[in-house]
């Protein structure tokens, strides 16, 4: 019996590790709080993630979806070159959002060519929020 | 002359002509690498700030001038953007340069350079004239018509050994087809 309660004491607190935000997500978190963002707002950062944006061809609707999917846990495909990407849900992928440059260097990139513009430090920290809870 | 120069020298000649000569291992895929292929990619960083939307192509196939107006538009890359950190553009950017087509001792290196103008500055080796001849016979639906494949600038997904460089006839498996022999 003790170490059923043993066993179960460590998957519970394993499972804590496993949900709680990587320092690079709270560090980047805290960085747009200080940036004038409020807390992140994970419905808020859900509804951007599907959010459909009009843009040239040949990707004339364009979403984050158009290359992540809209579950977070698949694997996704490059728009253009069909690469495979690796699931975003850091449930999934124990690497995602793990390096804050690369998380800044993606958003940067991927609001540019989605939105057409970079992301504001309160979109980002709703996306962030989202991202990390998948 | 002294008899034992004689012989020394004989001993001398005789050994060096009977020294068999030794190429390694690593000399042996020197030399496959260099008549088949371009140079292997070997900047970890170039792999993986490049690599991540496509495969990292090996700088060998394409000559300087086209490396560096791609890097000057990072910001509008084929219509995506992949813009990087100033350092990483400087790393990058030199062992782009550093490894291009031009003055390579590699093959296929040396025909792509040979095959264009020296005015032409192409940004998509699928469009110089050495890499169109070679591909002149695949038809449409092994290449855009083929779900697993839908582009010529999938190398690999034919030459299975194109990230290391090598794009000889052996190692050409079209999916969904299998081997092609010209």
């Amino acid at each position: 019996m003790k170490s059923i309660l043993l066993l179960t004491g460590l998957l519970a607190a394993q499972g804590t590790t496993a949900l709680a935000a990587s320092p690079a997500v709270t560090d980047l978190l805290q960085s747009y709080q200080s940036q004038g963002a409020t807390t992140g707002n994970a419905d808020t950062g859900k509804q951007l993630w599907n959010k459909t944006y009009a843009a040239e061809a040949p990707n004339t609707q364009r979403s984050c979806t158009n290359c992540h999917t809209d579950n977070l846990g698949n694997t996704g495909k490059h728009a253009s070159t069909g690469k495979a990407i690796k699931p975003l849900a850091p449930s999934v992928n124990a690497e995602s959002l793990t390096d804050r440059n690369k998380i800044e260097k993606w958003f940067k990139r991927n609001c540019k060519w989605t939105l057409g513009r970079e992301c504001d430090a309160q979109e980002k920290s709703d996306l962030l929020t989202f991202i990390s809870q998948q | 002359m002294k008899p034992t120069y004689i012989i020394t020298s004989i001993l001398i000649t005789a050994s060096i002509a009977t020294i068999p000569v030794v190429f390694s291992d690593d000399d042996r895929r020197e030399y496959r690498q260099q008549s088949l292929g371009v140079a292997a990619v070997s900047n970890p960083l170039y792999k993986e700030e490049c690599g991540s939307c496509h495969m990292a192509f090996p700088p060998g196939l394409l000559p300087a001038r086209s490396w560096q107006k791609m890097m000057g538009r990072l910001d509008d890359h084929f219509g995506d953007n992949a813009e990087i950190s100033d350092d990483n553009h400087k790393v990058i950017s030199e062992f782009l340069l550093s490894n291009s087509a031009d003055d390579s001792r590699y093959r296929r290196s040396k025909k792509i350079v040979s095959s264009l103008d020296n005015e032409d500055i192409p940004l998509r080796i699928t469009e110089t004239p050495y890499f169109k001849h070679e591909h002149r016979e695949i038809p449409d639906r092994l290449v855009k018509g083929n779900p697993q494949v839908n582009s010529l600038s999938n190398c690999n997904a034919c030459h299975s050994q194109a990230e290391q460089g090598l794009f000889d006839e052996h190692n050409i498996r079209i999916p969904g087809f299998g081997r092609w022999d010209d």
